[in-house]
């Protein structure tokens, strides 16, 4: 039976525990005992009704203040899947205990007070679980019978905390409208909402797709324990936290880097010959390589970053505070090492969003840091891999678990992943805002990108282009290929590599002429996709245009402005786009096509400008 | 799921300490956990010895199959006596109807763990079992004097379990936390794993105390007007014999047991007297160094 697990997050007023009392009673996941023990309880406080919170306020201390102080488990099943819930405190102090229960579950529930709407709070927990990649999230708009049941105060809520998750990385949202005093739509469904045509809260935690978490790509496998019973087995017993393996399957061994080839699979049943994500096994290898606890098994062409140095966002767990240049143990996997937080970047702000200078993190706070480690990790971005891209520290002084972190992408790495716009914070490094300077410009800014092979026609239509807008009295930029490259990227060559590094600069730089409230033209060759969707993810949905100029290879070679194809043909070149090295052609609805074996530059533009609506 | 996660603990266990121990009562919890150590280690034995607090009031039944478990596993057992902290003057002993040995195990625990040199003790404690259970961790931190404090347990995320502790503190272990009384069951069922009999239906000379029934055994002082009867029973859990309380039940299968649970009304240890002294009792009990 599948297992969901979930987090319940909510400030002590909002009913977060009458919401878990019910869903319990009501799903008949509560004992005669227990209801005995509420009843005799609820008649010593001298209160009317059975308090359903009572069942999962667990600790004498909470109950004398009537909160809850740190995540409680709890347990119920139904015939279709088996939950567990982590029960968190919703209050200020108590961030830690909330990104530890997120930091396991499959999906959260967002409690909202239908009185109060999206609060501060509300916010925060939302900011958790994107920055935890919680895959589904379920704002539960509770109390709405102290609202009168009322549509509009429902969709109020839900348009405002849409507004804010916009900024946030998070997919899969679910509004469910509710009460769980009286037990509307929290396991079964009401008569007093008949506008709302959605599931009660059970019946979608019974279907949510499952699984969103796993990677099943990667194939990591941190070795946790060497098994030695005899002469003749010596086998690594871990489990397997991505990915898969078969008997046969070559591997290499980190830190060593030393080859082998699996020769057994011993599951917790006997011998076999595969596993899959999330098994813990036995891998035996065909040699004899020396394999201890920390060391991680993975494919040859398929390794993680192996590094002493990388970016984190940290969440801050101790009263100490947490200070760049002390040492502490950090684990990861199976691994521990010394590491030093180098700096600390920022703080992020998890009412506002916003990034703060910081220079120590405090209690319950947040931020990105560089750490350095004594030796290295074997880790991937949190983001693509949460086994091997999260860690704690640990203060050596008192052992005690101080602070917990999630990796970052290495800059080298962010372009693989177009989406990935800085998901834990909303830009907003600004003095001025650029909203206001657009009105006082009087226009939007907007980035304009064009693609194509050299002797395609980008520069002729750039340069058409801006005089255009220019003389219409917009602000403009225009970022050329050339012109950067004798400037601001004339360390980079030609290689793959550093061709991917040009652009992603470039739009970096684009990025803050857009900000600046200009229509930023761009005229690179940009030959890659995945590069070009690297700067589209940098700029908000619609403000960025990619024209394709195009024309038919002999016309290329033909024009050669500047004598490429002719150095080409010479052998002069090592690789030149359009001649012997591809260009990826952007393709989708979004994409404006230019054909200039059939336009003039002044007919592109007018293309261009009507397609874009620019003017 | 849960079993990999059990058996991905106790390698863990395995792993970060240097004299581990597995606690085993005899009771279903502590089977299972047998069982996972088995299957943690296979193809070798598992690397930690069993230790039994042995009460002196056990189920003739217990004892019978704890023998036979280590002699099939090969595994090493030590027994930590409560009548030998008794006879040393460690402890006490309670008088009278509602005397109980179970306040001086913990006493008698601490003193074994001492002597072993113990640094971890796997447990097979669950969350889902009583209120103060919640909150627990799988690696639960314990001072010096074996202690437990609720508000000073180290957040666990992900699967990243942090044992590290200075000499003379010593670590509680839970594989089973995310298991439920169902899942132990079913486990139990699936995996084909042998358990001692009085867990099935028999028949048993019991008494009632208030709404309890007792095992009539020369451990309990019965009161004047409680009077031991032959009834059909079986035990939901195996504890003490002084205050473990049977159910009356005709389940005598596995499949019976398991549908008998589900349709159960009352938890587990609802029939435990030593939980119910008080509503926090289990929360005293815990922050004194018992499982």
């Amino acid at each position: 039976m599948d297992l969901l697990r979930f987090t319940t997050a909510g400030s002590v007023d909002d009913g977060k525990s009458t919401l878990i009392g019910r869903l319990l009673y009501d799903s008949k996941s509560i004992f005669e005992d227990q209801w005995e023990a509420l009843e005799t309880t609820t008649q010593s406080r001298g209160e009317e009704r059975v308090n359903l919170a009572l069942l999962t306020d667990g600790l004498r201390a909470e109950r004398e203040q009537g909160i809850t102080i740190d995540v409680a488990y709890r347990y119920f099943a139904t015939p279709k899947r088996k939950f567990i819930i982590a029960d968190t405190p919703g209050h200020e102090q108590y961030t830690r205990n909330m990104v530890t229960g997120a930091s396991t579950a499959d999906l959260a529930i967002i409690l909202i007070d239908a009185r109060k709407g999206v609060l501060t709070q509300s916010r925060r927990h939302a900011f958790l679980s994107s920055l935890l990649q919680i895959p589904h999230l379920v704002v539960a708009v509770n109390k709405m019978d102290l609202v009168g049941y009322r549509e509009q105060r429902f969709d109020e809520i839900v348009r405002d905390f849409r507004e804010f998750a916009d900024n946030l990385d998070v997919d899969d949202i679910t509004f469910i409208p509710m009460s769980a005093l009286k037990g509307d739509n929290i396991v079964n469904s009401t008569d007093a909402m008949p506008w709302y045509q959605g599931p009660t809260l059970l019946h979608h935690l019974e279907h949510v797709n499952m699984g969103s978490r796993k990677n099943s790509e990667d194939f990591r496998f941190p070795v946790q324990y060497v098994i030695r019973p005899d002469q003749d087995f010596r086998g690594f017993a871990g489990r397997v936290v991505s990915g898969r393996i078969r008997a046969g399957e070559e591997v290499v061994i980190l830190p060593s880097k030393e080859q082998t080839r699996i020769t057994g699979v011993e599951t917790t049943d006997g011998p076999g010959n595969a596993a899959n994500t999330g098994e813990s096994v036995v891998l035996q290898t065909a040699d004899e390589i020396d394999i201890s606890r920390g060391d991680m098994i993975v494919r040859k062409n398929n390794v993680p970053e192996i590094k002493t140095k990388f970016e984190a966002t940290v969440s801050w767990m101790n009263k100490a505070a947490l200070e760049s240049g002390k040492p502490y143990v950090l684990m990861h996997t199976s691994r521990s090492t010394q590491a030093v937080i180098e700096n600390i970047r920022y703080r992020i702000n998890v009412d506002s969003l916003h990034r703060e200078d910081a220079d120590r993190l405090e209690l319950n706070e947040i931020g990105r840091v560089t750490i350095e480690t004594s030796t290295p990790l074997f880790f991937d971005a949190y983001k693509l891999n949460n086994a091997t891209g999260s860690f704690i520290l640990i203060d050596p002084a008192d052992n005690v678990t101080v602070g917990a972190g999630m990796i970052r992408n290495t800059s080298s790495s962010a372009l693989d992943v177009p989406e990935e716009k800085s998901p834990d914070v909303t830009w907003e490094p600004w003095n001025i805002p650029r909203v206001e300077r657009e009105q006082r410009n009087g226009h939007s800014a907007h980035v304009i990108w064009l693609t194509g092979a050299s002797g395609a026609g980008k520069t002729t239509i750039a340069g058409e282009l801006e005089r255009r807008l220019w003389e219409q009295g917009k602000r403009t930029m225009l970022l050329d290929g050339d012109q950067v490259r004798h400037g601001l990227n004339r360390d980079l060559g030609f290689s793959p590599a550093d061709r991917k590094e040009n652009i992603r600069r470039v739009g970096e730089v684009a990025r803050l002429f857009f900000e600046h409230g200009d229509v930023v033209i761009c005229s690179f060759v940009s030959p890659y996709r995945a590069d070009r969707d690297a700067v589209r993810g940098l700029h908000p949905e619609g403000r960025f245009s990619e024209v394709y100029v195009h024309c038919a290879p002999e016309t290329l070679q033909e024009r050669d402005p500047k004598g490429l194809y002719r150095k080409a043909r010479e052998g002069k070149m090592a690789s030149l786009t359009g001649y012997d090295a591809g260009h990826e052609a952007p393709e989708g609805k979004h994409v404006i096509s230019v054909d200039t074996d059939r336009l003039s530059a002044e007919q592109a533009v007018d293309h261009i400008l009507k397609q874009t609506g620019i003017i | 799921m849960i079993e990999e996660e059990a058996v991905f603990i106790m390698r863990e266990v395995a792993a970060q300490f240097e004299r581990p121990a597995l606690m085993f009562s005899g009771g279903k919890d502590s089977i299972v956990m047998v069982h996972l150590a088995q299957k943690a280690f296979r193809p070798a034995r598992f690397p930690f010895p069993l230790i039994h607090i042995d009460t002196g009031h056990n189920f003739e039944e217990t004892i019978l199959f704890r023998d036979e478990l280590v002699e099939r596993t090969d595994a090493r057992l030590i027994v930590g006596s409560v009548e030998e902290s008794i006879r040393k003057g460690r402890v006490k002993e309670e008088t009278g109807p509602e005397a109980s040995r179970n306040a001086l195990q913990t006493v008698t625990l601490l003193d074994t763990l001492k002597e072993h040199n113990v640094d971890c003790a796997l447990g097979g404690g669950r969350r889902d079992e009583e209120k103060a259970r919640a909150k627990e961790r799988f690696f639960s931190h314990r001072d010096a004097f074996g202690q437990w404090d609720p508000k000073n347990q180290r957040p666990e995320l992900w699967s990243l379990f942090n044992g590290r502790k200075n000499p003379g503190e010593h670590f509680r272990v839970f594989p089973l936390s995310n298991w439920t009384e169902m899942d132990v069951w079913q486990y139990i069922a699936s995996e084909k794993i042998p358990i001692p009999s009085i867990y099935f239906s028999h028949k048993r000379s019991v008494f009632n105390r208030r709404g309890t029934w007792l095992d009539d055994n020369r451990f309990i002082e019965k009161y004047p007007d409680e009077k031991a009867e032959e009834k059909v029973v079986r035990f939901r859990t195996i504890g003490d014999a002084t205050c473990t309380g049977a159910v009356l039940s005709k389940a005598s299968s596995m499949e019976e047991i398991i549908a008998e649970v589900a349709a159960a009304r009352v938890t587990e240890r609802g029939n435990r007297h030593d939980d119910k002294r008080s509503e926090a009792a289990m929360e005293d009990r815990k922050k004194l160094g018992y499982f």
